[in-house]
């Protein structure tokens, strides 16, 4: 089959870059990463569609020099469709930046936790070098407390929403769940069970101007420092 | 007759449009989506009957000639997807009418709910009903923008993060699907599924090769088989109750009808069915250790789902008969069984303010018939005779046994302990919340379980029960249905014509050995 190596080259350009900006952990980046990267498949099918003919209206020309014009069908369905895939991920990256002020893919929540407790079981046993002790987690909080908002609280806000067993008095029947230190008590007073904290946000409606919960929680924040 | 086809893709299309129209009207939204949903179900019904009459049934719209225009095709084995799949769905849209009415959530964007999840039933079944590798591609498509959609419903925090994650998986399967279809149409020209059965027969085999991996690996995520399956348990339990039990029973499914079709139509008794096998040995074992450790309800139950994704693929993997009708068979009773234990935990929700199995307690004293409701749909997941989980393990392991290789002998023991770790894994969810000394709070959050929650979910356990009582009858059509596939003419013969069917090189005989015919 004749093959365009411009065409090939491109998609493999569009993808390389796709892929990579997949791999960041920016919600914006990967949105940028997936338009690509559709953008580099898509440029598959115009390969698969063969050379290059004339237009394909019936009786126009002699069939066999047309252009395949299946292959632009399909590209033609796959943009709409990346279009409203995008679009609803722009959303969900502007919802992540209200809520939590960055549009970060959080880490697995079980990873989280497992995170945690190894850390309980090393920290007493050794100390660690500062350049090492700083964690992601302080270091984003110095960036955001530098652009004006102030560091979330320490509690773990995206693992909250997973019961795990940490909010509960230890249960001995769990071996490996350790004595919770004392910082591990701070957990918000529960007004509701179950559903009613695990909501709480979601009372200020997407886009809801300057007076939704997480602006207010700034304000007393900053009022308090 | 054939016209029947298109309904089950247009109606909720159109029920969308209209629940849409009406969506200050709550009510009308609710008894238009039902009504839309049971004609589906007669729709699948009669075609479930016409099938069996008439063998393949296939739907050119348009009149386009099959290698052209679209085409919908309906055999044995699409037929008891779209019954089994519909009866879910009514199911659930019943269960869902009664909890967003008693938890009285006026912030939930209820308007949207309706005409979305009939977006995701026309997604549904228009992969089911697909006869092309691109229309299977825009039937995921429209099932996943619904299930996006259904998973961040109310945009709080929890729902938000888990639904990156879930996105971010699905958007790279869909881009890995796409670039398998313009390889595909690069090396045969066509993607209608009966036309590219004739002409991959004839490409040379590492083309082959690579074209089915690619596809594979765009199924898999989707199946959440094991190494691709890590999203899965970290995204299905922040949503509501019947969206999880939704997404838990259809989603996963259409992944594993997608591999199953991949497997039979297109590739026939492949090279990697050891491939196969092996993630199905992984997905069993890893799944259900993660199950045992978890200690929230539904997390342990998407678990559980990860690990019996396993069970299908090993049918699927050994390709013989047997395995891929006792497959078929197992694939109706989970898609029925696991939506129930989901509905089942709702319900647990529901009565106890959580799912965290320490702080739940003394269920089966303060709720009796939440744990009955629990109690029947879980033997049937571990696989207590005389359910239908028994009866498709069975199944499924008389088949390894009959395949007689190291790697069958392998796989039955890998079902054998996930079975037992699944009775495990629910015994501890019903110590926990059943039996253990209810707190403080289990007494405080005392209210009645709505009627119909409790019976949409009692309808489905019913639905399961049927799986058991005929499973004589559902197994001999699992087994037509199985036989079918793997003969590959019927499909071909019915889509295109008996001359193409002819140009078929391969065929699968019943021990599911690869067979050349010409």
């Amino acid at each position: 089959m004749h093959v365009s190596l411009a065409l090939l080259l491109t998609a493999g350009v569009l993808i390389a870059c796709g892929v990579y900006l997949f791999l960041e952990r920016t919600l914006t980046r990967i949105v940028l990463g997936f338009v690509m990267l559709g953008n580099g498949v898509n440029l598959l099918f115009i390969i698969a569609a063969g050379p290059l003919g004339t237009p394909p209206f019936e009786g126009s020309d002699d069939p066999d020099s047309m252009t395949d014009p299946l292959p632009f069908a399909m590209v033609l369905t796959a943009i709409v469709i990346s279009l409203g895939v995008t679009a609803l991920v722009t959303a969900l990256a502007y919802r992540a930046w209200q809520l939590f002020g960055h549009d970060e893919v959080p880490d697995d929540v079980e990873d989280r936790r497992v995170l945690r407790r190894s850390r309980r079981r090393t920290e007493d046993s050794e100390q660690l070098p500062w350049s090492q002790a700083l964690t992601e987690e302080i270091r984003r909080g110095a960036l955001m407390h530098s652009q004006g908002f102030t560091p979330a609280e320490e509690d773990d806000e995206l693992g909250s929403d997973l019961s795990s067993a940490e909010d509960v008095p230890p249960d001995h029947t769990e071996a490996d769940e350790g004595e919770p230190g004392p910082e591990r008590r701070r957990r918000r007073p529960r007004t509701a069970p179950g559903r009613g904290e695990r909501d709480s946000h979601a009372a200020d409606a997407p886009g809801a101007g300057p007076a939704t919960e997480i602006d207010q929680e700034h304000a007393e924040g900053e009022e308090e420092t | 007759m054939e016209l029947l086809l298109a309904l089950p893709v247009l109606l909720p299309l159109g029920g969308a449009g209209i629940t849409l129209l009406m969506r200050h009207y709550a009510r009308i939204q609710l008894w238009m989506a039902i009504l839309t949903l049971v004609a589906i179900f007669t729709v699948a019904l009669i075609l479930g009957y016409h099938v069996t009459q008439e063998g393949v049934l296939v739907l050119q719209i348009g009149n386009w000639t099959p290698q052209l225009g679209i085409v919908l095709v309906a055999d044995r084995l699409t037929a008891l997807m779209l019954v089994v799949s519909n009866f879910v769905t009514l199911s659930v849209l019943i269960y869902s009418s009664a909890q967003t009415v008693s938890e009285n959530s006026a912030r939930t964007p209820v308007a949207i709910y309706h005409p979305t999840y009939l977006g995701l039933v026309a997604g549904v079944s228009m992969a089911f009903l697909a006869g092309d590798l691109f229309n299977l591609y825009v039937g995921f498509e429209l099932l996943l923008a619904a299930s996006y959609v259904l998973l961040t419903l109310g945009g709080s925090a929890s729902r938000i993060r888990a639904a990156t994650t879930y996105v971010i998986v699905s958007l790279l399967s869909s881009v890995v699907f796409l670039a398998g279809v313009a390889a595909v149409y690069a090396a045969t020209g066509t993607v209608n599924l009966a036309e590219l059965a004739v002409r991959l027969d004839g490409l040379d085999s590492g083309t082959r090769m690579v074209l089915e991996l690619v596809l594979l690996v765009a199924f898999a995520i989707k199946a959440a088989i094991f190494p691709l399956s890590a999203w899965l348990p970290d995204s299905y339990p922040t949503a509501p109750a019947p969206v999880t039990a939704v997404f838990a029973g259809l989603l996963t499914k259409v992944g594993i009808y997608a591999i199953l079709r991949l497997e039979t139509l297109l590739f026939p008794a492949s090279q990697i069915s050891n491939l196969l096998l092996a993630a199905a040995a992984l997905s069993l074992i890893i799944g259900i250790l993660g199950a045992v450790a978890q200690v929230d309800l539904k997390r342990v139950l998407s678990f559980t789902l990860v690990s019996h994704m396993g069970y299908m693929l090993f049918g699927i993997g050994m390709s013989s008969q047997l395995g891929m009708a006792a497959t078929i068979f197992y694939v109706a009773h989970h898609i029925t069984v696991q939506s129930t234990l989901f509905l089942a935990a709702g319900l647990i929700e529901h009565r106890g303010g959580t799912t965290n199995l320490i702080r739940l307690g003394g269920l089966a004293k303060l709720a009796p018939l939440i744990a009955i409701l629990f109690f029947v749909p879980a033997m049937n997941l571990a696989g207590i005779p005389p359910f239908s989980g028994f009866i498709g393990k069975v199944g499924l392991i008389e088949a390894g046994v009959e395949y007689s290789t190291t790697a069958g002998w392998i796989l039955i023991g890998a079902s054998v302990v996930t079975s037992l770790l699944t009775l495990y894994a629910i015994a501890k969810i019903w110590n926990r919340a059943f039996w253990q000394e209810p707190g403080q709070e289990m007494f405080d959050n005392e209210r009645p379980t709505p009627k119909v929650m409790s019976g949409a979910t009692a309808a489905m356990i019913a639905f399961s029960l049927v799986l058991t009582v005929a499973a004589g009858p559902i197994m001999t059509y699992a087994d037509e249905a199985a036989q079918s596939v793997l003969e590959r003419t019927p499909y071909v013969g019915a889509v295109l014509d008996d001359e193409a069917a002819g140009d078929l090189v391969y065929r699968i005989d019943e021990e599911g050995q690869k067979v050349e015919e010409r």
